[in-house]
């Protein structure tokens, strides 16, 4: 039986580079994310005149820069196939432990490393779990979800730990050249995740792994370290965001990043991210965080109550998530 | 053929120039098909002649690009299983469809169960009902059991049992001896001739041209998805359908063998066992050679290959390469041995569909391309990509197509590529050939011989005998758990395989 004729690899070189990057724009996943924002700005801007203000687009990015920071890590959990359900407590334990240490007069580099070091074992221990035991991630992490809660809990008593230094409210309110400290590590993150994720070999095989992990396993990568290794980073996202909450609020709440894991998963998700894993990108998740921050803030504005907010969250990601379906190549099934 | 009215002749089935295609395949071309009440007809044909398109085009599962399908005489449309079901066509696949968990009786009725007035199951009556109808077929199975327990033959009794039970009047059996015994063959056949005498009919799919003489009445035969031949079993020999099946193909489809083999040994394997206190298998792999697992489906090829490397756990294993006992704990530590692998399923195990041909090649050989900084070389890649894509003649639009859009055939090259670039000298190649196309088999077979000629030394595991036969310069024949006899030259031919394969006789181990 013949092939079909096939023009040969070589003759397709790019002709024009603009019409190599739009293409390669249009292939990403990110592609009708972005779409979506640029669609939702623009409608947000129409709607209400503050929306541009400096102030307002500042209040922006210190909303969003949390939520963006853990769907960092949960990105990459996701696109290996996995999830982590347990950012949200992570991080407000680590908040709690950080603020304590801080206010017993622990010196700020070693709380902070602590705190980061803390969400460094959470994650460990999920990794572990998951790739060693092989244990399902959604129960691994629901079972940490509920320890670092507890945790949290304990460590404070239930109170909110006050009484931090001064200095400390610059990384959640203070800001360099203008531009707020939540906003530019959130920049700083999001450079790492993608040279990580685009330009590295582990990014290629976390791809690979959610794509397929028996191939992955047969071609001779230890897909388990890698997998240890994603939920690692998961742990870390999780420990910045919870130091910059602490910051932000001046205090370690220990009942803070309830359902922060559901809108981290929300943000990923929109972003273009396949929940079944091996498809998506950083990128995406960062339009998702943005989007999701960008309706809530509108929404605001517009004093549309919290309560039908919701409502109107969960239509976007439903809509979100069947227009992908139907535009995602060979999508047959 | 000639076009009769179908509803007099007690013709049940009638398809007329069914074509359909696939991305890069054309699968079948304008193939008629018929099946009478009270018949067992053969569906006769090498891998990928199209015979599975042709029975999930029947069963609704597939719809024909073009072609009408006759039932009864009537023109029909089957919009899918469920709808092909509801006129009374049942399929048994290769792979069951049974739930492994739940019983015999379960199985049969689920998702159609009986119940009472209060929605409660009516077990009981159900079970008379499975009990009945394995009677009627002549077999007895314990309905307690979960399936999941019962042997293979069993669950295919299940599966008819089953499909007997929705009524069917046209019965497929997908290669439904091929993981059976002898005896369990014998007794299914005692159950299709059976049915064939209550009137049902039956599409029968087999390899083994020596049942199809013993249980059919008709054979179709499909050869590279085209219809070659309509015969009843008595107005032929096993050698003329041989030729028909096959074509001028048999003769220069395979390459010439080289004319010797060099003897330096790359890999020894040695005490190597699948199953505690099993059968231990012993071999030599040679520089430039080609190595053949055959044996029967079971015997244990594909699981010493698997074991080899280390992807399933072994029961004892020394394996020697280039001269070093080498520790081979799982597919990580073969790959830094040289020792690659082409898995059988390669959509299961070899590629990861979403990815691009590119990174798909390049999963494994990723620190090549990686600069000190950390970053990979994404021109250095690509480069690699396309002279291999040259070499192994992938045919695609560009390395950035993702694989799941490209041929069987191309897919197949693509997971080779990814251990060339590695340089890996040792490739185990699982069923190199199974679901591609003729054309691409022919091109698969050449570049095996390529690389052998390179010094690369291929292990091949292989159901098809004339594969086995046409292409190794040795052939290890599989019995039970481990290598039963190392055959070498002239005695490589249908006979001897065979005979080892199915030996009742213990043969003495050859090293």
């Amino acid at each position: 039986m013949q092939q079909q004729a096939l023009p040969h690899p070589s003759s397709t070189k790019p002709t024009f580079r603009v019409e190599h990057l739009w293409k390669t724009a249009r292939r990403s996943t990110a592609f009708l994310p972005a779409m979506g924002l640029i669609v939702v700005v623009l409608g947000m801007i129409l709607l209400n005149g503050r929306f541009l203000s400096v102030g307002n687009l500042e209040n922006i990015g210190r909303q969003v820069s949390i939520n963006a920071i853990i769907s960092v890590g949960m990105t990459f959990a996701i696109l290996t196939g996995g999830i982590d359900l347990s950012v949200g407590a992570t991080m407000a334990f680590i908040g709690t432990l950080t603020a304590g240490l801080l206010a017993s007069g622990v010196p700020g580099i070693v709380a902070i490393a602590a705190g980061i070091g803390t969400g460094m074992i959470f994650g460990l221990g999920n990794g572990l779990c998951i790739a060693r035991l092989h244990m399902p991630p959604i129960i691994v992490t629901l079972a940490s979800m509920s320890i670092a809660r507890g945790l949290g809990l304990i460590y404070t008593n239930g109170y909110p730990i006050t009484g931090l230094p001064d200095w400390f409210s610059f990384l959640g309110r203070g800001s360099v050249l203008g531009i707020q400290t939540p906003v530019l590590i959130t920049i700083l993150t999001y450079a790492i995740a993608y040279i990580l994720l685009q330009r590295m070999p582990i990014g290629r095989y976390i791809l690979a792994i959610g794509g397929n992990e028996d191939a992955v396993r047969l071609s001779g990568i230890d897909a388990r370290r890698y997998k240890i290794i994603v939920y690692l980073i998961s742990g870390v996202t999780a420990a910045i965001a919870g130091i910059l909450l602490s910051s932000r609020l001046m205090s370690g709440q220990p009942n803070a990043g309830m359902g922060f894991e559901l809108d981290a998963i929300a943000a990923v998700v929109l972003g273009g991210t396949a929940i079944s894993g091996g498809r998506g990108s950083i990128i995406g998740t960062l339009v998702g965080a943005l989007l999701l921050g960008v309706l809530n803030n509108g929404l605001n504005l517009m004093n549309v109550s919290p309560y039908v907010q919701n409502v109107i969250k969960g239509a976007i990601i439903l809509l979100a998530i069947f227009i992908s379906r139907q535009t995602r190549p060979g999508a047959a099934h | 053929m000639s076009a009769t009215n179908s509803t007099m002749t007690g013709q049940l089935l009638r398809l007329e120039g069914i074509s359909k295609s696939f991305p890069g395949v054309k699968a079948l071309r304008e193939v008629s098909l018929e099946l009478d009440r009270g018949e067992i007809h053969a569906l006769l044909g090498e891998n990928g002649a199209g015979k599975s398109t042709i029975i999930k085009i029947i069963g609704g599962i597939q719809s024909p690009d073009e072609g009408r399908i006759l039932l009864d005489g009537e023109e029909c449309r089957f919009s899918s299983y469920r709808d092909a079901i509801a006129r009374g066509i049942g399929i048994v696949f290769q792979e069951f469809s049974l739930v492994p968990d739940l019983d015999a009786v379960d199985n049969i009725f689920l998702g159609r169960e009986m119940r009472d007035r209060f929605g409660l199951s009516r077990k009981r009556v159900m079970t008379e009902r499975a009990r009945a109808l394995f009677e009627r077929i002549g077999v007895s199975i314990d309905l307690t059991l979960p399936v999941g327990r019962l042997s293979v033959a069993e669950q295919q009794f299940i599966e008819i049992a089953k499909a007997l039970s929705l009524d069917v009047r046209i019965l497929i059996l997908d290669e439904p001896t091929a993981p059976l015994t002898p005896n369990e063959a014998a007794l299914l056949f005692r159950v299709m001739r059976q049915l064939r005498d209550e009137g049902i009919g039956l599409f029968f799919v087999s390899h083994h041209l020596d049942e199809i003489f013993e249980v059919c009445d008709r054979i179709t035969i499909l050869r590279d998805g085209a219809n070659v031949g309509l015969t009843r079993v008595d107005d032929c020999t096993m050698d003329q359908l041989v030729e028909v099946m096959v074509g001028r193909r048999i003769e220069n489809s395979f390459p010439a063998k080289p004319s010797t083999v060099p003897d330096k040994v790359l890999l020894e394997a040695r005490d190597l066992s699948i199953h505690d206190g099993g059968p231990k298998s012993h071999f030599d792999l040679r520089e430039g050679e080609i190595l053949g697992f055959a044996g029967l489906v079971g015997s244990g090829r594909t699981e010493t290959a698997l074991a080899l490397i280390g992807a399933i756990p072994c029961r004892g294993k020394q394996v020697t390469i280039g001269g070093k006992i080498t520790a081979i704990d799982g597919p990580a530590a073969a790959l830094k041995a040289g020792i690659g692998i082409l898995p059988e399923n390669r959509k299961a195990d070899g590629l990861i569909l979403p990815f691009s041909i590119r990174d798909n090649i390049s999963i494994n050989n990723l620190p090549k391309y990686t600069r000190k900084s950390g970053w990979i070389d994404r021109g250095l890649e690509r480069e690699t990509t396309l002279t291999l894509m040259r070499e192994l003649q992938i045919k695609a639009p560009s390395e950035e197509t993702p694989a799941v859009s490209l041929s069987g055939g191309n897919q197949q090259k693509v997971v080779i590529a990814r251990w060339l670039n590695r340089r890996s000298r040792v490739l185990v190649f699982d069923e190199p050939t199974r679901g591609i196309d003729v054309g691409a088999k022919a091109e698969i077979y050449r570049l095996m011989r390529a690389l052998t000629a390179e010094g690369y030394a291929i292990i091949m595991i292989s159901s098809e005998l004339p594969e086995v036969i046409g292409m190794c310069d040795r052939v290890a024949v599989f019995h039970r758990g481990a290598i039963s006899r190392i055959l070498e030259g002239a005695d490589i031919n249908a006979e001897e395989v065979m005979r080892h394969a199915t030996a009742s006789a213990p043969t003495p181990v050859q090293h």
